[in-house]
């Protein structure tokens, strides 16, 4: 039976900062910066990090599938909020996946996606891998300039795959390009690493992968080698013998380079172009290099994401704040204002208590009387009913409704004023007061229609905490018929 | 079958201080003020008071928890003192304590004070503070002005108003609470304001603007409160009595029910059918003098006439701007100048409001006298729109 790739989805954050905000505040002192200062980069908002762009990203990519559980979660990425506390574990609890999952955290590595698709596929084989990257780079740097965030997911298995997996290749190596020791990265002379990393490393493993493969370079249709050096991957190309026309575009005038997320991205990008019959070369370098070749099957044509790639690029709010970028990816110290002094411990023992609201968004739905409920209580909130211990779980996460009471609160501490929130009702029963996020001047009024996101609720800088909840988002659709 | 509370208890004296940015008064300055004031009144010494109701809103920022800094301040006689809180209704609830006591029989004299330091915090509007370790995580960060303005938009959605239309009624409400504020000495904000100032002031939380907000003030008052009785063997006469004490409590439904669509307080309409009743009233818009309603934001007053049955259900808008509840219209509200411009020491605003009342029942209310009223009611709501404590006390002439 094959095996290779089921389902892929991408989430890229709407913020995109124009570059030529970032070259015009930092050219003063890099005048080199004036090169790069076209185009956009992604740009998570405040209340956005590796975990929420990984809960979206496994989101668009299961919304493809039928109540589809995959039996293992790999998380990928360099930069994940919690050293210690398991990214994967959160995410899969956003996810509300079952809690026989395995999840396995990888990172340390631009290869972090591209490894753990590899060790699927070389394994049982049934899986997802999730890459996430919110990378922060000096300001003015080139990595500020080049680099994007974004989240990407693949899901594996047998049977029906849309690209079935024919090999794979790996080589450990540690030349260090760069590195992360302490907050931000350090790097080395671009020429030395394109010389002597990219086209001396990558084509042995590509090489390899090819000959055991029995595949010619000429027959590659969809080239990937995730990189923010704009020459490299076509002096890769043209070193194996791959065609110009191959080499899958690294979306730096669009988004920017998503550290260990690029890969599968650019996999995700590629998959919802290809054909059937196909070859996808996908490579990820990072000391050493990963090589995987895969087949566009048939089956690529049954499968659509909620929205993919193409639809995440799509859905770009401008930003030409270039203090707001600073302020989000905490670059510079701003004064908050006394409101934002308050204490935001978390109290583990109760954020244990209400996990299942707070993080799987199930709230309740009476056996006694029906009514759909948030969050589930004790006793049934109908007043013809009370019943106790009456509600069975019900999820919230993937549901839609409108907004029936609004505000833009200027007077609360929030890191990007006003402070939207107000009560929404779902669709099948159900209210919450609660956040909104992504929300544009003017772009709000009751009955507006609404869907559910996981995103970052609060920082407790004391502590290196941070809290999620669900908030909700402004959908451009007509309310439901009847 | 129980009674009611009506005419069972009168109050023998009432104070209040001065409402404002307090600066050099610590809470227990304040509480001196208004028992001073009140003692007086009351024509007693502090040692025939059996039993005493103390109430603060936010008190572990500001007077310290617990029944002790009033007994402190006060120099009470070991006394048995309750503290209580329920947020914006916290002086009522003080002042409910009170008239049950007396009216259980338990004791003759019992005393009723509030107090709220809220200007030590060191910037604009109510504290930011813990929502408590569970709601923390999942509630919004909302401030009161951002809860209230839900009501606006939860107004305007049911009765499809326009935006322009429910902003010149709430403007209104303010102008005619500032005009009526300029006339009282207590009060914290004392300047007149013009509609169009109202109209054009910077949005706090959409759409209340800075004129929409009440005052958030340092203050204190309390009532001394005993049986009708008593009250005329002290040599009191035109006694003013309770007529009516009630209470609703949010219990989820308007949070996490569809039954309720946010145009309106569920609490209030529960709490002011209950007090009717209990004063016997029938015809709230004959038979009710005036009104002390909290209108901690220029909307909720307005929805609160309607939850009060003073105006039509969806026509507040129209009756605000014909003027009928102006000093000078048919059921004047706020005649002190009410939260927004008396001030809101939160835990003291219950009772500053039966304070008015009862100095306009005894004819004393100085040059904001108004003609010979009956019947006053005073309306506190805690918390926010989706989920709230609403208390209405009612006071008469016997």
């Amino acid at each position: 039976m094959s095996r290779g790739i089921t389902g892929f989805g991408a989430y890229i954050p709407q913020g995109r900062l124009q570059r030529s905000e970032i070259a015009g505040a930092n050219a003063w002192f890099d005048a080199s910066l004036k090169g790069l200062g076209r185009g956009e980069r992604s740009m998570c908002n405040w209340d956005e990090d590796v975990i929420t762009m990984g809960v979206e990203a496994a989101g668009d990519c299961l919304a493809g599938f039928d109540g589809h559980a995959p039996p293992a979660l790999y998380f990928a990425s360099t930069t994940f909020p919690f050293l210690d506390r398991q990214n994967s574990v959160v995410l899969l609890e956003a996810l509300n996946l079952p809690r026989q999952t395995l999840a396995v955290d990888v990172g340390a590595s631009q290869r972090a996606g591209t490894s753990s698709l590899l060790a699927l596929l070389r394994g049982a084989g049934d899986g997802m891998v999730v890459a996430s990257e919110h990378r922060r780079a000096k300001a003015g740097s080139r990595g500020e300039m080049l680099w994007g965030d974004a989240a990407a997911a693949v899901t594996t298995g047998g049977g029906s795959v849309i690209a079935e997996f024919l090999g794979g290749q790996s080589l450990a190596a540690d030349f260090v390009d760069h590195y992360r020791g302490g907050e931000f990265d350090y790097d080395w002379e671009e020429r030395w690493i394109r010389d002597e990393g990219y086209l001396k490393i990558i084509p042995e493993v590509v090489a390899g992968l090819l000959a055991n493969c029995k595949v010619g370079a000429a027959d590659i249709a969809h080239f990937i080698l995730p990189t923010e050096q704009a020459r490299a991957p076509g002096a890769v190309a043209k070193q194996l013998g791959i065609a110009p026309g191959a080499i899958v575009d690294n979306q730096t005038a669009t988004v920017g380079v998503a550290g260990a997320a690029q890969p599968l991205l650019l996999l995700a990008a590629a998959l919802e172009s290809a054909k059937p019959g196909e070859l996808i070369l996908l490579t990820g370098f990072g000391q050493g290099c990963d090589a995987l070749l895969f087949r566009v099957t048939d089956a690529i044509g049954g499968f659509r994401p909620a929205r993919g790639v193409s639809g995440a690029l799509a859905a770009r709010r401008e930003e030409r704040n270039y203090a707001k970028f600073l302020a989000f990816n905490d670059l510079v110290e701003r004064d908050t204002g006394k409101r934002g002094e308050t204490d935001r411990q978390t109290y583990l023992s109760g954020y244990n208590r209400r996990r299942d609201l707070v993080t799987s968004f199930l709230g309740g739905k009476c056996r006694e009387c029906g009514t759909v409920q948030i969050p589930r209580e004790k006793y049934c909130v109908n007043p013809e009913c009370h019943a106790l211990d009456s509600q069975d779980p019900h999820p919230f996460a993937d549901k839609r409704g409108e907004v029936l009471t609004w505000t833009a609160d200027r007077l609360t501490f929030d890191p990007s004023p006003p402070a939207y929130f107000g009560m929404v009702r779902f669709d099948g029963g159900g209210k919450l007061m609660m956040d909104f996020t992504e929300v544009d001047e003017g772009g709000i009024e009751s009955g507006s229609r609404i869907s559910m996101h996981f995103r970052v609720r609060q920082y407790d800088p004391q502590r290196g905490f941070r809290k999620y909840f669900w908030k909700a988002k402004i959908l451009r659709e007509p309310a439901p018929a009847g | 079958m129980a009674q009611g509370i009506k005419d069972k208890v009168a109050i023998l004296g009432m104070g209040c201080s001065k409402f404002g940015e307090r600066w050099d008064a610590s809470p227990a300055d304040l509480m001196v003020e208004a028992f001073e004031e009140c003692l007086a009144d009351a024509g007693i010494e502090r040692e025939v008071i059996e039993a005493a109701w103390f109430g603060a809103g936010i008190d572990a920022f500001h007077v310290g928890a617990s029944a002790m800094p009033m007994a402190i301040a006060l120099r009470l006689n070991y006394i048995p003192v309750t503290k209580v809180e329920n947020m914006c209704a916290t002086g009522t609830e003080a002042f409910r304590g009170a008239v049950y006591a007396v009216a259980s029989g338990a004791c003759d004299i019992a005393l009723a004070l509030g107090v709220e330091k809220l200007k030590d915090t060191g910037y604009g509007g109510l504290p930011q503070r813990s929502r408590g370790v569970e709601n923390d995580m999942y509630w919004p960060n909302l401030s009161a002005p951002g809860a209230f303005a839900q009501l606006a938009t939860g107004y305007r959605a049911r009765h499809r108003v326009n935006k322009r239309d429910l902003k010149r009624a709430m403007a209104h409400v303010s102008v005619k609470s500032h005009a009526n504020g300029a006339k009282n000495p207590k009060a914290h904000l004392r300047r007149e304001i013009t509609e169009q100032q109202a109209m054009e002031a910077p949005f706090v939380a959409e759409p209340i603007g800075l004129y929409d907000c009440c005052g958030v003030s340092d203050g204190s008052a309390c009532a001394i409160v005993t049986t009708p009785e008593i009250a005329r063997s002290l040599g009191k006469d035109h006694l003013v009595a309770v007529k009516a004490l009630q209470l609703a409590v949010s219990n989820g439904t308007e949070s996490s029910h569809e039954s309720w669509d946010g145009s309106y307080l569920k609490t209030t309409r529960i709490a002011a059918r209950r007090a009717y009743d209990e004063a016997g009233v029938r015809k709230p818009t004959e038979e009710i003098s005036m009104t002390e309603v909290h209108d901690c934001f220029s909307i909720t007053e307005l929805v609160t006439m309607e939850d009060l049955q003073l105006a039509g259900e969806g026509e507040a808008v129209t009756a605000v701007l014909d003027g009928e509840f102006d000093a000078e219209g048919k059921l004047p509200c706020q005649i002190d100048g009410g939260l927004k411009c008396f001030g809101h020491p939160i835990g003291a605003s219950g009772l500053r409001m039966i304070y008015e009342n009862y100095l306009q029942l005894q004819g004393r209310a100085g040059a904001r006298q108004l003609t010979n009223p009956k019947l006053g009611l005073n309306h506190n709501l805690g918390g926010f729109p989706h989920q709230n404590i609403c208390s209405i006390s009612m006071i008469g002439h016997m």
